[in-house]
């Protein structure tokens, strides 16, 4: 036993060092000052970003329970870059929060479930994983305590959570009984599809329906994303569906992969409903919030196309997609989070002549709304292309036709918003807003990855090679 | 340097410039952009006309392939042939002209003027690619700048216009993108057209492919049921818009429905040609009636140029080399017209501030230099011998008349007489807007073209005029192209 063997462990033992320190830090009081903890904090997850980028070790640990790989490490990286980017697009908001310190605490342990979920081999350990990543966001969740829709954000997400939970186990179990071993990779060999295993493989589906808001699991999405703190709101979208991506990337092609035709079929239902129901329900949104709600949920309908593909390309466009999706929404998001914190304002109404009041914002907004509609050359169009040119290895003509006609769909409503922002009069325009240094250049970055994460065709080989 | 890659990196820097300098200035230096553009494919012009004279016979010059995205065999590989040399020709024609009608553009002119400069990157790229995911990110490229043009800087009821535009043309792309797709299938991993027209896909497989492909480019150039969007559209756009829409926008689609749709599924378009010959065969006839009915002078010109373009497609469904090669000429022809129309009609627009013919009357005596283009416009529309019109329409009437068959008879009869009705309608426009009684005594003091103005028409009159006396080096370099496929379409059935 040696240091070198704890090296794939790294970020989770840094997480949890600095979570600890935190929790003692804050019951002595160490600190008092909001900004303090502001800075702390970014720079402890600032080093956990860089510590992505210290070499790959692969290996497995605990028995077989933890593993790493170069690919693992890459998802990390890009989850905790986006926690990153959003706690400096909500430096303002946190600096005059009465509970800064306890929002670290919690985002961060949300953080370090979502590692170990990533990690996981053994099916107990990813559902600890997962629990440590929702239990806190639900209580993160309620975070604008003076808002009666925060707590009731709170309570429908720990409700939901709860619910898809114990779905979840159920498959889990029944799928424990069948192979008598909690090990995913051995699954993969004793795993058949038969009636007992389809029955598991619908319960787990749900369940990991419920974290990527999945239509028919997705009602809690709208209410939960709107009642949270931008913050929130951000980090529930991005990461918290990232991360649980990642999982379902996995989980699909390590353990129940000899399992294909039939989750295929599901795939395919699901990515269909949930695709044409979420931009369906985006055109009749009148909060911001809401509106990008519905417009991840959709989002989600097209991972779901890429994982239709082998078992190289659709992690890989899986992976890519999140990482241009972190770009594209947390844009969106920021600007989102400097109006609401400056005006309080969060109707799609009040961004009407945007571009007119505060130009660089309003631009940074359609560029994020552009990606997201996958409109060249936005890294956006690259993400989706991927994950279709992914899903044409098992994906049906019709499953097609449906994701690309809802690209039009989902045109039309997020070039709904860009018009408003552009060209309309408001009667109340919005006084021009100053960020702090931080969040500028948050939005700078995201800005800059929706620019060039897709003209720049080395990094989607990059991943490839990586995933093979 | 490549001069296909220069003809990208002009527009994207000076694009890159409009971000940096005044707003006042950014006209000076998008107009830059776009005649450097234009000496670049007049130089393109005579560099491919050389090396063809030279002996140089293969199927596409000037190549140049950067790898792009390894994984996938996606790359940005850029060749032109006789056809997208004209192509290109006819792109930056009209982006200069549409540049200079707007001069005086003053709502957000750094944003405008950039849009402008956006659609003509999309429609070079496009014309020079020769990956059908290039292809495609450049056909997308241009839905953005289209719509904000007429949402924002349009008229009439611009936001419905903008958005059925927008919708239907991407509609149309997602066609083409499943089209794309299936294409990627079927020869195991390959996006370059080369390789896909190499491949010998079997029967079904094409009749699968080939109506996603033709119906997607097809919504671009108004085919008959999809061309809902070209009225309202059109005559909803700022002039500019108009005259990159009608003239390019619309031509992105008939060069797709030639270059990735009918080369690469042969067998796919010879099943479905009486089908494309009964819709291109509505589209010019329902398309001359339908403007007889107009009265708003911009929606002449919109529903005409269905009726226009229905041409095209007649072209291309006849399969013979003289068709097709009719079919390219008509898009140029019309490309340069209802360009130059739609800039007449936004003069005349810009200082009566009326469309509609009931309220005009009398121009020519008052603007006797826009009234003389727009009744030099109006006679090539009806394929007045000595204008390009008439070489175009000219060429596709030969063509399909060499088809055997009544079905095909009857339907170059039935567009040939359309003729009759364009002519009506064409006259009847002029003489309401042009001859006759003053109908308004505020228009007696309308002043003539500016500068400007003179500029953008003479630009693309004396192209109309080259065109329908000296076509033969053109007709030429195209035939040059269109003979290979024609024989392919030939062959099929030995």
């Amino acid at each position: 036993m040696n240091i070198s063997d704890w090296l794939p462990l790294r970020f989770e033992i840094a997480l949890a060092v600095f979570i600890l320190l935190q929790l003692v830090i804050k019951i002595f009081d160490l600190i008092r000052n909001n900004e303090a903890w502001l800075r702390l904090n970014i720079a402890i997850t600032f080093l956990i970003v860089l510590l992505g980028f210290t070499g790959a070790d692969s290996g497995s640990l605990f028995g077989g329970m933890f593993f790493s790989s170069s690919f693992i490490i890459i998802e990390k990286t890009i989850l905790a870059f986006a926690t990153l980017l959003i706690l400096m697009q909500s430096y303002n908001w946190l600096k005059q929060h009465p509970h800064t310190p306890e929002f670290f605490i919690l985002l961060l342990t949300a953080l370090l479930g979502m590692f170990l979920m990533l990690s996981a081999n053994n099916i107990l350990l990813f559902y600890l994983g997962l629990e440590m990543a929702t239990i806190p966001v639900a209580a993160l969740a309620n975070f604008d305590l003076d808002k009666q829709r925060s707590s009731e954000a709170g309570m429908k997400m720990i409700l939901s959570s709860a619910f898809s939970s114990g779905m979840l186990l159920f498959g889990i179990s029944i799928f424990y009984g069948i192979t008598g071993t909690l090990t995913i990779f051995v699954w993969q060999d004793l795993l058949r599809p038969g009636g007992l295993e389809v029955l598991a493989l619908i319960f787990i589906m749900a369940g990991f329906g419920f974290k990527i808001s999945l239509v028919p699991f997705h009602l809690w999405t709208a209410d939960v994303y709107e009642g949270s703190p931008v913050s929130i709101t951000a980090f529930l979208s991005v990461v918290s569906k990232g991360a649980v991506s990642f999982a379902l990337a996995r989980f699909l092609f390590s353990g129940v992969i000899m399992m294909q035709e039939v989750w295929i079929e599901i795939l395919f239902l699901l990515s269909i409903v949930t695709m044409t129901v979420g931009n369906l329900f985006a055109i009749r949104q009148t909060n911001i919030k809401r509106f990008l709600a519905f417009s991840t949920v959709a989002q989600a309908g097209y991972i779901l196309l890429g994982l239709a593909g082998d078992p190289v390309n659709a992690p890989t466009s899986v992976v890519y997609f999140i990482l241009v999706y972190v770009f594209s929404n947390l844009a969106a998001l920021g600007v989102v989070e400097a109006v609401s914190f400056a005006t309080g304002k969060e109707d799609l109404d009040d961004y009407k002549g945007f571009y007119n009041s505060n130009k660089k914002l309003a631009i940074v907004l359609m560029l994020a709304l552009f990606s997201l509609a996958g409109i060249p050359p936005t890294a956006g169009f690259f993400g989706k292309l991927f994950l279709f040119t992914s899903g044409i290895h098992s994906a049906s003509l019709v499953w097609l036709l449906f994701a690309s006609l809802n690209l039009v769909i989902s045109l039309y409503y997020y070039m709904r918003l860009v018009r408003m922002m552009f060209s309309e009069k408001n009667e109340q325009p919005f006084a021009p807003i100053q960020s702090p240094v931080l969040s500028r250049i948050a939005l700078i970055a995201c800005s800059i990855g929706i620019l060039f994460t897709g003209i720049f065709g080395g990094l989607y080989d990059f991943l490839h090679q990586l995933a093979k | 340097m490549n001069l296909l890659v220069l003809l990208i990196l002009v527009p994207v820097v000076a694009l890159l410039l409009s971000v940096f300098i005044t707003a006042e200035k950014v006209k000076n230096v998008i107009l830059l952009g776009a005649v450097a553009e234009l000496i670049l494919c007049f130089e393109l012009l005579r560099e491919f006309m050389l090396e063809r004279a030279a002996g140089n016979n293969a199927p596409y010059l000037f190549e140049i392939v950067y790898p792009w995205f390894k994984t996938w065999n996606i790359n940005f590989h850029a060749g032109v042939d006789g056809i997208s040399v004209s192509m290109l020709l006819l792109t930056s024609l009209v982006t200069v002209a549409a540049i200079l009608v707007s001069w005086k553009v003053d709502e957000k002119p750094r944003e405008f003027f950039m849009m402008l400069m956006l659609l003509t990157a999309g429609a070079i790229g496009f014309f020079i690619s020769m990956d059908l995911i290039m292809a495609f990110f450049f056909l997308e490229l241009a839905v953005v700048p289209k719509f904000l043009l007429i949402a924002h800087w349009g008229s009439g009821r611009k936001v419905y216009s903008a958005t059925k535009l927008a919708l239907m043309l991407m509609a149309g792309s997602s066609l083409i993108l499943v089209g794309t797709l299936l294409l990627y299938v079927q020869s195991n991993g390959s996006f370059d057209i080369t390789v896909l027209q190499s491949l010998h896909l079997d029967s079904e497989t094409q009749r699968l492919i080939f109506p996603l492909m033709f119906l997607g480019f097809g919504v671009f150039t108004a085919l008959f049921p999809f061309h809902t969007w070209v009225p309202d559209g059109h005559s909803s756009a700022p002039t500019a818009g108009s005259m990159f829409l009608a003239g390019i926008s619309m031509k992105l689609g008939g060069y797709g429905c030639i270059r990735f749709a009918a080369i690469l599924l042969p067998e796919g378009t010879q099943y479905y040609s009486s089908a494309i010959i009964l819709l291109s065969t509505i589209a010019i006839v329902y398309g001359a009636f339908a403007t007889l009915m107009q009265k708003d002078i911009k929606y002449i010109n919109a529903y005409s140029s269905v009726s226009h373009c229905g041409f095209v497609l007649l072209g291309i469904g006849m399969l013979n080399q003289t068709a097709l090669t009719g079919a390219v000429l008509q898009m140029i022809s019309h490309g340069l017209m209802t360009a130059l129309f739609f800039g007449a009609i936004g003069m005349i627009y810009s200082r009566a501030h009326t469309r509609d013919v009931r309220e005009l009357g009398g121009l020519l005596k008052i603007m006797p230099f826009i009234g003389s283009i727009y009744i030099i416009v109006g006679l090539c529309s009806l394929g007045l011998p000595g204008l390009s019109g008439f070489v175009s329409e000219m060429t596709i009437f030969m063509g399909a008349w060499q088809v055997p068959g009544t079905f095909h008879k009857v339907a170059t009869i039935l567009a040939c007489a359309s003729i009759v009705v364009t002519a009506v309608y064409i006259l009847q426009a002029v003489a309401k807007v042009m001859l006759g009684p003053v109908k308004n005594s505020h228009f007696l003091t309308l002043t003539d073209a500016t500068w400007y103005e003179r500029s953008a028409s003479w630009l693309l009159m004396l192209a109309i005029i080259i065109m329908g006396i000296l076509p033969m080096w053109l007709a030429q370099m195209i035939s040059h192209e269109t003979a290979p496929m024609a024989i392919k379409f030939l062959t099929l059935n030995s």
